[in-house]
């Protein structure tokens, strides 16, 4: 017995002290799109900061700056950002940069959207087809997103039948389940890309500008609580929006392609 | 089929490589283990010793509790975990969420019951056998705990053992307090969930075997450091 606790209290507490550092809530699908890999190793040179990022949806990421757990919340949903801000959670809103939706479908395409004229358009088609469609279904930016599609086509999504399919899942478990299904998805172009498991699913449309996708920076209201660092997540603010992040961001490609689109204006 | 066989060659080439990254989340994933494993022992045996050994008076009903709670779901747990060490909630001025210590707290909750619950089904065995032999020894209650639990030993490791496998294995609870935090709190099985979420099975896979190779390992040296199964020994 002596030699079993030997062994375990050997194993254990071995701590790594580190520098300043801060907590910040992103979306799943920011971080499935491996920006984050490029950031934050320069983020760790230029500000000496270890930026502790929290992977959730965007629901539980405002969850999560309301309670004060989190010093910063970067998302992508403008009207709960808004929201955040409006109720005092949040500093202030800092739009950082962008990318887009994507309509992603079975190869053999039965509902025909690549021939649509506009997401609405797409969604339509979807709809009329009642061909399989996988909804994130777990009030993410994503899912708001994709709600807000329907709705501009006229359709009510919580009407529809059994071919659509939310799963309450983030951005990669909701690929993985459209690509076993063969169904189509609204995802975002970085998620999409990055994703590993394409099976016979194809990037069907894309360009319309509703589907135009911010991302956003929240500093968490200080005033919460004393463990909150303001002082970090200004510090943070200050390099997302500078001409090396700029750089960072719109140099960042995957096969080719540029993903992210620097907008913070200074 | 062949995801699972690139998932063995991944697992394969991770190990070979030694990668820094699988050590560091594999060391993580048995650290946090290991210590709610110790804690949790050390509440469940004499737990569970204590509930053969005594008769009180809701005795029946806090076995039966103890037995209900080994199903406890890890999510809720988290949840509640979550709630409490949230900076917003009573103990918030620890400053403890989306740390290894969160971590751990929640993983003694999750298999504190399932090892006193196995430790008090083998212990009233072994109090069976025992009972007339101690009580006629006139031993005091404390004395007869230690007895059973030094004799019964061999049965309370794998008391614990079902305990570590609960917690090794366990996703939902660490994912909600520790968060995943690359560096700070991403462990096996977190990293798996991270994994299948970006749609690299292989990868996931190749953690998967690692987390089972793990857990065998692990198996073995407490076997072989308690030298059970072994001739003249039990």
């Amino acid at each position: 017995m002596k030699r079993i606790l030997a062994a375990v209290t050997m194993l254990l507490w071995t701590q790594a002290a580190s520098a300043e550092e801060m907590r910040m809530a992103v979306t799943t699908s920011f971080d499935n799109s491996g920006l984050a890999d490029v950031l934050l190793p320069a983020i760790k040179t230029d500000l000496d900061l270890d930026l502790r990022l929290l992977v959730v949806g965007t629901g539980q990421a405002l969850r999560l700056g309301e309670a004060g757990d989190v010093d910063a919340v970067l998302v992508h949903s403008k009207a709960a950002e808004e929201k955040f801000v409006a109720e005092g959670h949040g500093t202030h809103r800092r739009e950082i940069m962008y990318n887009d939706f994507v309509f992603v479908g079975p190869n053999a395409d039965p509902a025909v959207i690549a021939d649509a004229t506009s997401a609405a358009d797409a969604v339509q088609r979807i709809e009329a087809a009642k061909a399989p469609f996988v909804s994130r279904g777990d009030d993410s930016g994503t899912h708001k997103a994709e709600k807000k599609i329907w709705a501009s086509a006229g359709l009510d999504s919580a009407a529809f039948g059994d071919w659509y399919r939310p799963v309450g899942a983030g951005m990669g478990a909701a690929l993985n389940t459209a690509a076993g299904m063969n169904a189509y998805i609204v995802a975002d172009r970085a998620s999409w890309l990055n994703f590993g498991n394409k099976g016979d699913l194809g990037l069907l449309y894309s360009g319309d500008p509703a589907l135009f996708n911010q991302y956003a920076l929240l500093p968490v209201n200080p005033d919460k609580n004393a463990n909150i660092r303001n002082d970090l997540a200004m510090k943070l603010e200050a390099w997302l929006t500078s001409p090396r992040a700029a750089e960072l961001i719109n140099g960042y490609k995957i096969n080719g392609e540029a993903l992210f689109v620097f907008n913070a204006t200074p | 089929m062949v995801d699972i066989w690139e998932g063995l060659s991944a697992a394969f080439w991770l190990i070979v490589h030694f990668d820094a990254e699988l050590w560091e989340i594999s060391l993580r994933s048995l650290r946090v283990t290991l210590t709610a494993l110790v804690i949790a022992s050390a509440i469940a045996i004499p737990l569970g010793t204590y509930l053969a050994v005594q008769r009180f008076r809701y005795r029946r009903f806090t076995i039966s509790m103890i037995n209900a709670l080994m199903g406890l779901p890890p999510v809720v747990v988290g949840l509640v975990v979550y709630i409490l060490l949230s900076r917003s909630g009573p103990f918030g001025v620890l400053n403890l969420l989306f740390t290894p210590t969160a971590m751990i707290i929640a993983q003694v909750i999750i298999i504190t019951p399932v090892i006193a619950s196995i430790a008090h089904q083998s212990m009233r065995e072994l109090w069976a056998e025992y009972h007339d032999l101690l009580i006629s020894l006139n031993t005091s209650k404390w004395q007869r705990i230690l007895t059973l639990v030094r004799d019964g030993r061999r049965n309370l490791l794998t008391a614990a053992l079902a305990g570590f496998g609960r917690a090794i294995g366990e996703v939902g609870a660490i994912m909600i307090v520790g968060g995943n935090i690359d560096h700070v709190t991403r462990v096996l099985t977190t990293a798996i969930a991270l994994e299948t979420g970006k749609g690299d099975f292989a990868l996931a896979l190749g953690l998967g075997f690692v987390l089972i190779g793990l857990a065998i390992v692990v198996n073995l040296a407490i076997h072989t450091l308690s030298r059970t199964e072994r001739e003249g020994q039990w």
